[in-house]
């Protein structure tokens, strides 16, 4: 199994690593990269608007108003990924796709962890706050 | 070497990640691209990583805030506290400043000093719009007795929001640096390197800043 020399390089130089918030791996104009920028500023305007519409009209259903401000919150943050900072999940941008992974995974770990065990925490503790308040602490 | 892209289509790439390698291909897997990869690389690579450790960071304030939301010592809590409108103001100087840096990365890759140093104005100005937003919500809290002392909320409201503006000021100081730089160094190597981490930091806090206006003042506001 022998492989000239044209096709070793060709696959040797492919995929060379792209670098966060680098220019696009193609050569592109001026006017596709403009392209993407301003369809990122677009999306990220109505992502926002719609997070504070949501909150100032009263349009969604109460309780799920939460949630909705989540999923518009994390949109937001993967527009600017994917549009600002360039974040794609080709073989070339691996290395950097990986690395945010574990940050997502840490961030989740220490979000949702805290609040987890902190509820728990103040459900159980509930007594004694409640003994406390009626000795006229805080 | 033949063309990357003609190259991408037949599927190979130097790791085999993501592909299996095509029929007749001899695993090469640890001959990757022919040494260390080159210094942009690493020095984007390595500056994400701070970004994610950043990241990090803050979402320790983000978990303190949340948990202690409720903490506030008989004191106002965020729908007493909070004007939207400001908040509003300060996203919408945010995200135009990051688009800003967005153009500026552009001009930068084309090596036009004049658009160049005009972006990184609007950029900087746009910035220094949003710390004077929040320079006025902030004394505007003090001056009403709602100060980082006074309740458990607001100091994890202080020091997740103060954390974030001291990043903005950070990246101004830079971003004066970088101004300076462009014309009286060029565009040389390291200059541009410096930019492209600068660009990632500008970007990050905008990231950072879709967290806190969610969950500190939109979250907040609907927490009773």
């Amino acid at each position: 199994m022998s492989l000239n020399r044209e096709e070793f390089e060709a696959g040797s130089h492919v995929g060379e690593d792209q670098v966060v918030g680098g220019p696009p791996p193609e050569q592109a104009t001026l006017g596709s990269e403009l392209r993407g920028y301003l369809i990122g500023l677009a999306l990220a305007v109505l992502l926002t608007a719609a997070s504070f519409w949501s909150i100032s009209e009263h349009v969604i259903y109460g309780p799920g108003i939460v949630m909705a401000l989540i999923v518009f919150g994390l949109a937001q943050v993967g527009v600017h990924l994917v549009f600002f900072l360039h974040l794609t999940t080709s073989p070339d941008n691996t290395n950097n796709a990986l690395a945010l992974a574990f940050g997502v995974l840490i961030v989740s770990l220490i979000f949702l962890g805290s609040v987890w065990v902190m509820y728990h925490l103040n459900q159980n503790m509930m007594p004694a706050r409640a003994a406390l308040m009626q000795m006229g602490g805080s | 070497m033949s063309t990357p892209t003609s190259a991408l289509r037949t599927g190979r790439d130097p790791y085999h990640i993501g592909h299996a390698p095509a029929a007749g291909t001899p695993e090469y897997t640890g001959h990757g691209a022919g040494g260390p990869a080159p210094k942009r690389i690493v020095v984007g690579y390595g500056f994400w990583i701070f970004i994610l450790s950043d990241v990090i960071l803050f979402s320790c304030f983000f978990a303190t805030y949340t948990v202690l939301i409720h903490a506030r010592n008989g004191g106002p809590g965020p729908q007493q506290l909070f004007d939207l409108h400001i908040t509003m103001a300060q996203t919408a100087c945010l995200l135009l400043s990051s688009f800003a840096c967005g153009l500026t990365s552009l001009a930068v890759a084309r090596r036009n000093l004049l658009w160049t140093e005009i972006f990184l104005a609007i950029t900087g100005l746009l910035g220094l719009a949003f710390l004077g937003l929040e320079g006025h919500e902030f004394f505007g809290l003090v001056s009403r007795g709602a100060g980082p002392t006074h309740s458990a909320f607001l100091t994890a409201f202080f020091a997740l929001v103060g954390c974030h503006g001291a990043h903005v000021t950070a990246g101004l100081l830079w971003l004066g640096t970088m101004m300076a730089q462009f014309p009286a160094k060029g565009f040389k190597e390291s200059i541009r390197h410096r930019y492209l981490c600068f660009s990632l930091f500008w970007h990050a806090l905008d990231i950072i800043w879709i967290g806190i206006f969610t969950v500190v003042y939109l979250i907040g506001i609907l927490t009773p």
